[in-house]
This record gives C-alpha cells, structure tokens and sequence, in this order.
C-alpha cells in the first residue's frame, strides 16, 4: 500500500510542514471530533483566546462537547459533519477575529501544609532549582495562578502563573500512592491532584479541599478563569 | 432484583456513556462495545441508552430473584439457566429464583447481560455508567461483587424465543483483506501522523501489532515495532476520544478506550473509526491487530451497514413480538 500522505490530515490551508508558526493546526480525530490548536506560545493571551472560542463554539447547533486544553480546544460533534473543511474555516475566522475573552472568575484562597511526607519533593524541587526549600515555598505562594482548563481527571485544573525558577520536570519513577489535595508542580504547570493515585507530579504540599464532587452542582470546585492563591498553613522541613 | 452469585473484578454497570462532562475532567465511561447493548437493547425493546451489566471476568453467576426477560450479547460462550442451555444473542426469559451462569467466550473478549427495562442505578450527571477512577455511577462506582444485588426498572416486556446473528457475522469487514485471527481497525491519520518518519507510518499500516496484557478499558497497549518521530515535539494537553492512537516515547502505541483520561499530550498518529471501536473492545488480549487507513468519508460511511443492521433488528424484533403478543391474546380467549 502506498503512504496517502497527500491526503488532507490537518485541515487549515498551511502545509503541514509551516504548521506552528503563524497559523492554527486543525485537525480531525476520527469522524466525530476535531481540534483545534492554537500557534504560538503558552501564554494567558493566548489561552483567553482559546476562551472566546469556547464561547463562539457553544452556539454551534452541531456540538456535542467542547474539551479546552492547554492553548486548545476539541470539538465533539453530535451529528458527524458533512463538510469538516467548512468548520474548520469557521474557528479559523473565529480565531482571527474574536478578541480575548476576560472571565472574572472567583478568586480561591488555598492553605497548603507544605513539605512533610505528604510534599516529600519539596527538596527534590529545591534542589533542581539551586534554591532552598523555604525560598521554594514563598515563590510557590508569591504568585497567583489561574485555570486554563479542566481535564485529566474529575475537577483538575491546569493552573497558568508558575514561577519558572521553580519549574521542575516530572519524576521518571511517578509516585504509587499520591493522595488528593496534594499540591503539586509537573515541568512548567502547577497543579492540586483531584485523585488519590499514581501520579509523576513533584508533591511539595498539601490541602484539604475537595476538586470534585458528583453530587454538587456544578461538580468541580474550579472553573476556567478562577484564579488560586496559596498560603501556607504549616511548614515541615 | 438481580442478585450476583459470583465474580471477579472487572464486571460494571455501564449504558451508553456520560457525554458532556469532559470539560470537568470526566471521561465518557459507557460499554466498550457499543453494538452488543444496542442489540441488547433492541432485543428486549429497551430505551437505546438503558443500562447493563458489562462482563470481563467469567464465570459469572447471577440470580433471578423476579421474573425477567433478558439477552446475552457481545460474545460467545457456555451459558446456562438453571442448566438449560442458551443461545447468545437472544431474548430469554427467566423466572423468579432461576440462575444464569456465563462461561469463559469462545468468540469476543466482553459479554453484556442486558435486562427488560434495563439495571437500575442512580443516574449521575446523566448516566448509569460506572466512572471508576472518579468512584461514582454504577454501582457504588466500583465493580460489582458477590452478594450486590442490582434493581431492574420496571416496564420491560416478557417476550422470548428469537435471536439476532452477532456483528461478527453480520457486519463482516469487507474492505478486509483479511487474515485469519487477525482483526482490522480502519483508521482516519490524525494531528501528527506526518510528524512521523515514512517508515514508521509504513509500520503502523503493515505491522501486527499484538495487544498486550497492559490493556483495559482505559486503553490498549500494542506491542510491535518502534514508531518514530522526524523530530521530538513537545505537545500541550489536548482532548482525548476514545479511538485515538498515541504514540508514547517508547514508541509503542496506545488506543484510547472508553475510560480514557479526558486529556493527554503524547503524540496522536491515528483514530480507530467509530464503526470498528467494538471489534477492538472485543479482541482479547495476546490477539493481534492490523490497522487499515481510510479517508474520512469512509469513515462516515462506515457507519452506515452498522446503522442499518440495527434497524433492520430493531424492525424484525418488533413484528415478532407483534405477532407473539396477538397469539397470546388469541390463547387467552380475546376476540379476533
């Protein structure tokens, strides 16, 4: 069998090879979603763009879910389209034009029992970034964060605003048992695990709150546009 | 009521999914093999979405403790009632105190025990399904065990005595050019198939690849040949379906499945079309898959002989239990 890759994969009018510079990347996943993925850098412009599209998107009498990510946005469809190209166009022209969309979202404020058994790479974390736990600490709680996005599990946020002194790669040997409510930095994203389970995510800290609960309306705690400060509760070196 | 008498783990309650929460982080859940309940359901003249018991450990025992109509879908296998032997794919009905036994399948991977009026748990955020990694839907949002007992919403009707040719017989892939125990996925490329070598994406399309024991209903690992990347890339979590095929640093592929992650950020080569999702959900593991590209047009019309073949089931279900409900009526002395 011969390689088709003539075939349209992504469909945006740039060739594949251009894909990333200026342009959106659009593509079919299977007959029934497609993504769209944003150029560029991760930044909150570029996320609240993401946003306005979400919003322009849940007009569309043919959408079934819209999944944000991280700088994109997926498209499941109810009715598969008879003309994929044709959307396609429309979040382009949509992309193009909407401007940023602002959400003024709640502002949380998180007490983290930091360190501990249950932040046990805070060091790994200090010692990665050439900086004492403390200083570790009081950079994590220095800045404020915000949800980008929901996903992975029930109610986790991608949380945008991580200092990059403090970014720190992912463990190559995750860790078997890593509660919820754990605070967490995995590469250049923050994070509060919403499950007790296997997790890669350096733990520095802990809180008690609860991301998600199916019986609440609305079950996640977060939503996109919330912004989390963290505060220390307590401190074991 | 249904009592289960025996179990291993991996057996839920599951209908056709929870759409609409992936937002929040919630994957879709619902069975793996979406034509084995819509026949199911079909069979008994359910709701398309009414929920069942999804089997992927046998034996497997349950207890009648009402009268019921049920069916047996998705595999092949020994199964009994009170020892009588039963067809698959066919509506039985059971009285109250009688026991189903379901045996290891011969043919296919999942079983499906669909019931008249469908099981009854509570519905969250708009579905039965068991959520497992969230804890919630199903039952108590775990697997079932020995000793649960499982309601059946009222309403379903007591008709028996016909059955329907499984998919595997009705719906055989004819743009196969198949080899005997191995089973074709056609696929749609998607977001980086091109970011893969020539070689590699001739790989994907000429390889067996066998499924591994690390498989479930989350995803399928595949064991074959490495697949590479032009050049490494660094990917942003994006939206995960069930029937996308990721590409890990090892090089091994994974199809996503029904419990998949909501998100994930490894490479994406290829989509399983929705039209052969329930072949893959019932190829076991240590069997081997081939995939066969396709154009998205295909891929839509793919949809089509699965859709007729159900519709032509639901059509003939229904005149039979026509005319069986006249004879009854004709039995019970009614006037013609």
């Amino acid at each position: 069998m011969t390689d088709t890759s003539e075939r349209s994969i992504t469909l945006s009018d740039q060739k594949s090879g251009l894909a990333g510079d200026q342009a959106p990347v659009i593509s079919m996943i299977g007959t029934k979603a497609m993504l769209f993925e944003a150029p560029g850098a991760f930044t909150m412009a570029h996320q609240r763009r993401i946003w306005a599209l979400i919003e322009a998107a849940e007009s569309r009498s043919d959408v079934q879910e819209l999944i944000p990510g991280v700088t994109n946005l997926m498209l499941v469809f109810k009715i598969l389209p008879k003309d994929p190209e044709q959307i396609a166009a429309w979040l382009r022209h949509a992309w193009d034009t909407l401007p940023e969309r602002h959400i003024k979202g709640r502002l949380f404020e998180i007490g983290v029992q930091y360190g501990g058994e249950l932040g046990e790479d805070l060091q790994r974390v200090a010692d990665h970034a050439g900086l004492t736990p403390e200083e570790v600490i009081s950079i994590h709680h220095g800045n404020e964060y915000t949800v980008c996005a929901i996903g992975s599990a029930p109610g986790f946020g991608y949380l945008h605003g991580l200092d990059p002194r403090i970014a720190t790669p992912r463990k190559s040997v995750p860790s078997l048992h890593m509660l919820a409510g754990t605070v967490t930095i995995g590469g250049m994203q923050a994070g509060i695990s919403a499950l007790t389970g296997p997790n890669g995510w350096n733990s520095i800290g802990f809180t008690e709150i609860t991301l998600f609960d199916p019986m609440k309306e609305p079950p996640a705690l977060f939503a996109i546009g919330d912004r989390i400060r963290f505060y220390p509760e307590s401190i074991v070196l | 009521m249904i009592t289960v008498l025996e179990t291993s783990p991996l057996n839920t309650v599951q209908d056709c999914g929870r759409p609409g929460y992936r937002n929040l982080g919630v994957g879709s859940s619902g069975v793996m093999d979406m034509l084995a309940l819509r026949a199911g359901n079909i069979l008994l003249e359910n709701q398309p979405d009414d929920a069942c018991i999804e089997l992927q450990t046998f034996p497997f025992l349950l207890r009648f403790d009402a009268p019921a109509s049920f069916a047996v879908t998705g595999i092949d296998a020994d199964m009994e009632l009170d020892g009588r032997k039963l067809l698959p794919w066919s509506a039985v009905t059971a009285s109250a105190g009688q026991t189903l036994r379901i045996g290891p399948p011969r043919n296919g991977a999942r079983g499906y025990v669909c019931v008249a009026g469908g099981i009854d748990v509570p519905v969250i955020l708009g579905s039965r399904s068991t959520q497992l990694r969230g804890g919630f839907g199903g039952l108590s949002g775990r697997f079932l065990e020995a000793g649960d007992t499982l309601g059946i919403r009222p309403g379903g009707a007591s008709c028996s005595g016909y059955a329907v040719l499984p998919p595997s017989v009705a719906l055989k892939n004819g743009n196969d050019t198949e080899t005997p125990g191995v089973v074709t996925l056609r696929f749609i490329p998607a977001t980086d198939y091109l970011l893969f070598t020539e070689q590699s994406r001739a790989i994907f399309r000429n390889c067996e690849w066998k499924i591994t024991p690390q498989s479930n209903r989350v995803g399928y690992r595949l064991s074959g040949d490495k697949l590479q990347l032009t050049n490494p890339v660094e990917l942003r979590s994006y939206g995960i379906v069930p029937g996308i095929v990721q590409v890990p640093p090892a090089g091994e592929p994974i199809v996503q499945m029904a419990d998949a992650n909501t998100a994930g950020g490894y490479p994406r080569i290829a989509t399983v079309i929705e039209a052969d999702l329930w072949r893959l959900a019932q190829a076991r593991i240590g069997s081997r898959i081939r995939f066969q590209e396709c154009s998205y047009e295909e891929g839509v019309d793919a949809m089509r002989p699965v859709e007729a073949w159900l519709e032509n089931m639901k059509l003939m279900v229904s005149r039979y239990r026509n005319s069986c409900m006249r004879r009854e009526s004709g039995k019970a002395g009614g006037k013609k």
